[in-house]
């Protein structure tokens, strides 16, 4: 066997090391230039030569930025949009997940098959209808628009009726004995242990539905009913505003910043969330 | 026997028969307006002519689809959206399990470099479409200012036809790729410690051991990770939207975005049923050729 010998095989990991390095300072150089452009100061004009915050930092960006876009009622709709559908999704897909789980009925396999569906077809695929949906419903440009399409869950109810499968038998048996009706029973004893489950389902609706930009940029239209995504996008597009970069970018870390910290602070639960979810 | 007063049996047993049809009922309900009825909608809606010129929908076969099958503009949208996919996917999969691979080792500021990697996937894309609209602009924008030191004279990246398709590949793959990395790290490890000690002892060398244990045994995973990249590829639209609008002259038009603005600037029903259904008739074709292959493997594994 011929090998190199140690000290080159170890020059050579940390050549690795390098190239890892200056990636993945590549990688976090689009963050740190957007961080450093948005203290830059509008009367300095950016070039090649004056890249970053220039030389007189300031907030006035951030406060022209609250100024023109009402970022704070973006922020309001935004969680009040991810908490609704939420909230609706944990108990619809408890019950769906809880009948799936644990009752034998007829026409069980067709109706799984139709919930399923939802995983294949995509939503975003269905706007001609859904949005022609919402127009009929009266409720175009509301929050409760943004919110509907997504109140069942087929993911979730996959994940719900994949956990309470998990729960022993007996367990629910021994409660019915002593008289527990059917959602004492889901409640004492299939929700507890599936709190991972949840907390997971959980954390991935709410990546995935803060980020979501199609969907409310096609049935909101006012400040009243959008969310950050959609907000984002009509301050960069404006004209005028369009080309002033350091309002731009000051508004991008309005969007990313709190969750970039939340992130921080939350990393292991984040990323164990993305992994049991995947999709949605 | 002791009857019970308050629940008779005839009554108890049929609440108990409409018991699990009344627990699925929100679920079915949503998922039936907003998922079945829309299906079954654009699928028909696709046979009708209804746009600014036939107000009221009429019925025409398969006319749309006829429409877009001899239209030049709409073969650019499933060029450019198969080639973002064939060259994005490969690239970000690939990518994401090199940095697994490196990222799995012990080293100082590993856990820095994870995150340096993984954050762009925790951003709306709207912000990172934003982001990297800034990066490539002419001038002063930090991609040409950095390749300037290479030689490389200032580009209008987004203003060129032949690189504004790959500008917006070099966001995905920004965007996607720690995401895709996470999966490979999780199941790197997944993986049983004491097969690599004896291939170690048994002097293999690293690219033997990847080549012939790592990666096979990652199997699950890439496929994992490639059928959802393939999805998000096929869906790509907000960054078309905030960055290119499908130009210049339909170089970054993609399925999604044609979609929209069939439906929204040039108010073509029809047309975008038409196109809803080839989505979503690609998307399922994609999905049974992965499940056909996946029970395939599963047999004789």
């Amino acid at each position: 066997m011929n090998k190199p010998p140690r000290s080159w095989r170890s020059w050579l990991s940390s050549l690795w090391l390098v190239a890892l390095g200056l990636l993945a300072l590549g990688w976090t150089m689009p963050i740190l230039w957007t961080l450093a452009v948005s203290i830059h100061s509008p009367d300095e004009p950016l070039s090649a030569a004056n890249l970053w915050w220039g030389s007189a930092p300031t907030l006035a960006n951030f406060s022209q930025a609250f100024d023109i876009a009402p970022f704070a009622q973006y922020y309001v709709n935004t969680i009040l949009i991810t908490l609704g559908i939420l909230a609706v999704q944990l108990v619809t897909i408890c019950l769906a997940g809880y009948a799936l789980a644990r009752f034998q009925f007829r026409g069980q396999n067709v109706l799984f098959f139709l919930i399923m569906l939802q995983m294949l077809v995509p939503s975003s695929a269905l706007i001609v209808s859904n949005y022609a949906t919402i127009v009929s419903l009266h409720v175009f440009d509301t929050l409760l628009a943004v919110m509907v399409p997504f109140f069942g869950s087929a993911f979730g109810t996959f994940l719900m009726r994949q956990t309470f499968k998990q729960v022993p038998r007996e367990l629910d048996d021994a409660a019915r004995m002593d008289g527990a009706n059917w959602w004492q029973t889901l409640w004492h004893i299939y929700i507890p242990p599936a709190r991972p489950a949840l907390t997971a389902f959980a954390l991935s609706s709410i990546s995935f539905h803060w980020n979501d930009f199609l969907w409310p940029l096609i049935v909101t239209n006012s400040p009243s009913s959008r969310p950050l995504t959609v907000g984002l996008a009509v301050l960069t597009q404006l004209g005028e505003i369009g080309a002033q970069w350091p309002l731009v970018t000051a508004g991008t870390v309005i969007v990313v910043g709190p969750l970039l910290v939340l992130f921080l602070v939350f990393q292991r639960q984040f990323i164990d969330s993305f992994l049991h979810s995947g999709l949605k | 026997m002791p009857t019970d007063s308050l629940t008779p049996p005839g009554r108890a047993r049929l609440s108990s028969v409409a018991l699990p049809y009344l627990l699925l009922l929100p679920t079915l309900f949503f998922i039936t307006v907003f998922t079945l009825w829309p299906l079954a909608r654009v699928v028909y809606g696709s046979l009708f002519l209804q746009n600014q010129a036939v107000q009221t929908p009429r019925f025409a076969g398969l006319a749309n689809y006829q429409a877009l099958a001899i239209d030049p503009g709409f073969r650019d949208v499933l060029t450019n959206t198969l080639v973002y996919v064939v060259v994005t996917v490969p690239l970000s999969a690939g990518l994401a399990l090199i940095l697994a691979l490196l990222l799995n080792r012990e080293f100082r500021a590993r856990g820095l470099a994870r995150l340096a990697f993984f954050y762009p996937a925790m951003l709306p894309m709207v912000s990172a479409a934003t982001i990297f609209l800034f990066m490539y602009t002419p001038g002063y924008g930090l991609l040409n200012v950095f390749l300037s030191f290479f030689g490389i004279t200032n580009q209008n990246w987004l203003g060129t036809p032949s690189q504004a398709l790959p500008a917006l590949m070099l966001l995905g793959l920004w965007k996607q790729t720690g995401f895709y990395m996470i999966f490979f790290l999780a199941g790197l490890q997944a993986l049983p410690h004491d097969i690599f000690e004896s291939a170690r002892l048994d002097g293999a060398s690293a690219l033997q051991t990847i080549r012939y244990l790592t990666l096979p045994l990652l199997a699950g995973t890439t496929l994992f990770v490639t059928t959802i990249a393939v999805v998000n590829a096929f869906e790509t639209v907000d960054q078309v939207y905030i960055m290119t609008g499908g130009g210049p002259v339909n170089a970054t038009n993609m399925l999604l975005f044609n979609l929209y603005e069939t439906l929204f600037n040039y108010l073509d029903v029809g047309k975008a049923s038409a196109i809803s259904v080839i989505l979503i008739a690609i998307l399922l074709i994609f999905t049974a050729l992965n499940f056909f292959y996946t029970e395939r493997n599963a047999t004789y594994e």
